[in-house]
């Protein structure tokens, strides 16, 4: 016995290594016929793994403190040695894991992933979703900008619309009047500690919850129906070593368009660094147009198309959280017999195509100024967002399916 | 379903080119990060003219001489006026109350002005044409207005290279958008050509007092890049290697 087979067997006889290793990559069985959507929630863990280490670096050398922050930003870029490329890692990488979320999300709709018996892995997926959407929206006040400071603004002061608590509500998050010191500290708190352990457990549970049902796939077939003599699934193969080197193509990949944005476009035209927080954040003078960052454009659109009650704009905040909330019920919406979209009718599909256009669209129209025909668009187009899921029960079963094979179809 | 993403694409390509619009007009700066020379006459421009009102105080001076190909003994005698030490930030004596109370709002930092800007060329852009658009307008309090930043407080300090001018057009600029013309009323030092080459160095300068490492980031990104190819084809082999036996 060699000293590795002892080791590792003195380890296996207290802890689960082995048991542990082959159960989650050498012995889990995962479809054959996996396509290019099947790269995201690899690449979606690589992106956690890397916010977390440049966040480490980071809070090295960052001063959460309003009359420092901004300036500590700067030193990272200047200073501290690769604190440039460590800068450029993290806030270039929050807009990219929210890319590979949203394509990930994207491939759960067309495949029907989120259908029986996966439905807990959907919503494990949700609620990641839900906090990366809060540590992003608080690591963005970090740099203490003017969009730092007037995003944040405007968005806590939402909760304001709150019938009867809303403006307590809304100081109770702040910690002041005003965003101040107060909440950049809090946020920091937040930022670097209390929303990553709630993502990591998260993750592990989702890994967890797909790991026991087994993952879906372009398909839509249970690769479990039909096993070998030796109980393995006929068209199944084991993560490790066929998924494992797959995905580091797709890491390669990824990587080559992630560096291309760090080190040429890093602002990309103003979409991942905006101008405006490039001046330090002056409670004294609100920028022209104040935009969340492109990933909350939709909802953000969404938010401004729903008409005020007086001037309570409590509807359009309850609108804005609908939006995601319905997310959530997408496993008992869809009554397709049918998972894969391989396999469904042609209403499904043009649905999905509306829903989809209408995502994209409201983004766009988030980043303009709310008016005249932006806000027509932005109205038809919420309504078209929500139409996706309130008439979802009624077109999944009128909606003419095909029959579904029993293996899967290609390789 | 390939139709569809056809689609997707076609409509954030659309959104991302109509987001750059704006109406300003601007000129083109066309720097050169990597013309030494014309960096350092910026950081002559600057330290001379700029850095007496506003700060950089995210930059160190020996940083600049480093990139800039300046010796510390030469940044020491020719572009710190101040008891500042070499290896100090570039602040100012200037408190932001007394910038405040003299010119109605203090001076701005000058490290991230061009970033602040805009993205990419839009902030070399929008610097260039700012210092080229003094004009004389006797209802501002230091009697100048520019086109590009209306009702600036900022004096035109360099009024003694450029000389001062008048806005030809200014019903049009205002009433329809058209583009600004100018007429010299009085000289400068330098003649319209070399005002404009100083121009472009003070922004070409600003640009990189900016990011100063971007020069190291388009340097390294080429080969950043060759490597993830090269590194393509080796993972891509090793993922062929073991595929061969998936049918």
């Amino acid at each position: 016995m060699s000293m590795f087979d002892k080791t590792l067997g003195w380890v296996d006889d207290r802890f689960p290594l082995t048991k542990l290793w082959t159960e989650h990559m050498a012995a889990y069985y995962a479809p054959k016929n996996f396509n290019f959507w099947y790269f995201f929630g690899s690449l979606a863990l690589l992106m956690l793994v890397m916010q977390i280490v440049t966040g480490i670096f980071l809070t090295m050398n960052y001063n959460p403190d309003a009359t420092l922050a901004f300036a500590s930003v700067e030193y990272i870029m200047r200073d501290v040695e690769w604190g440039w490329l460590i800068r450029y890692l993290h806030s270039t990488g929050a807009s990219a894991f929210f890319v590979i979320v949203y394509l990930h999300m994207f491939r759960g709709l067309m495949y029907g992933s989120y259908k029986k018996p996966r439905e807990l892995i959907w919503l494990f997926g949700m609620f990641i979703y839900l906090a990366l959407m809060a540590e992003a929206f608080m690591g963005y006040l970090l740099p203490w900008g003017q969009m730092s400071y007037w995003g944040a603004q405007v968005i806590i002061s939402l909760f304001g619309a709150v019938p009867f608590v809303g403006e307590e509500l809304a100081i109770w998050i702040r910690g002041d009047f005003v965003i101040s010191d107060a909440t950049l500290n809090r946020f920091f708190a937040f930022h670097v500690i209390a929303l990553p352990i709630v993502l990591l457990g998260l993750v592990v549970a989702h890994i967890i919850a797909l790991h026991e049902v087994g993952s879906n796939n372009p398909d839509g077939v249970e690769i479990k129906k039909v096993k070998g003599a030796d109980g393995i699934p006929l068209d199944g193969i084991p993560f490790h070593p066929y998924y494992s080197v797959k995905d580091i193509v797709g890491v390669v990949v990824f990587l080559f368009f992630f560096s291309a944005v760090i080190f040429f476009w890093p602002e990309l035209g103003g979409w991942f660094l905006e101008k405006d927080n490039f001046v330090p954040a002056n409670p004294l003078k609100t920028p022209e147009h104040i935009v969340p960052l492109w990933y909350f454009t939709p909802f953000y659109a969404i938010l401004r198309a729903v008409p005020t009650i007086g001037v309570s704009q409590f509807p359009g905040v309850v609108a804005m959280g609908m939006a995601i909330v319905f997310l959530f019920f997408l496993p008992w919406l869809d009554r397709s017999p049918v998972k894969s979209i391989r396999f469904r009718g042609g209403i499904y599909k043009f649905a999905l195509a509306v829903f989809t256009i209408s995502f994209i669209v409201l983004g766009w129209l988030g980043t303009k100024p709310a008016g005249g025909n932006y806000l027509i668009a932005s109205q038809v187009f919420t309504i078209l967002y929500f139409a996706f899921f309130i008439l979802m029960p009624w077109y999944t079963t009128i909606d003419k399916t095909k029959p579904v094979p029993e293996r899967v179809t290609s390789k | 379903m390939k139709k569809i993403i056809i689609a997707l694409v076609m409509v954030s390509l659309s959104s991302l080119a109509s987001a750059a619009g704006g109406k300003l007009h601007l000129d083109e700066a066309n720097i050169d990060l990597t013309d030494k020379a014309s960096l350092q006459r910026g950081a002559k421009l600057f330290t001379n003219y700029c850095l007496n009102c506003h700060s950089a105080s995210f930059m160190r001076y020996n940083r600049m001489g480093k990139d800039l190909g300046i010796s510390d003994k030469l940044v020491e005698d020719n572009l710190i006026f101040s008891d500042a030490k070499v290896g100090d930030l570039m602040k100012v004596a200037m408190t932001t109350e007394d910038g405040a109370s003299w010119f109605g709002t203090p001076p701005p930092d000058l490290s991230v002005i061009a970033r602040s800007k805009g993205a990419g060329s839009e902030g070399a852009n929008w610097l260039y044409t700012y210092f080229r658009s003094f004009y004389v307008d006797e209802s501002r309090p230091f009697g100048m207005n520019n086109t590009v930043f209306k009702d600036v407080g900022m004096p035109h300090v360099l009024w003694e290279l450029q000389g001062m001018q008048k806005l030809v057009n200014a019903d049009e600029v205002k009433e329809h958008g058209a583009t600004p013309e100018f007429a010299l009323v009085s000289t400068g030092s330098m003649t319209a050509e070399e005002y404009d080459t100083a121009a472009r160095d003070l922004t070409n300068f600003l640009v990189y007092v900016g990011e100063p490492s971007q020069l190291k980031r388009l340097g390294l990104g080429g080969w950043v890049l060759a490597f993830l190819v090269l590194f393509f084809f080796v993972s891509y082999a090793l993922k062929k290697e073991y595929w061969k036996d998936v049918h």
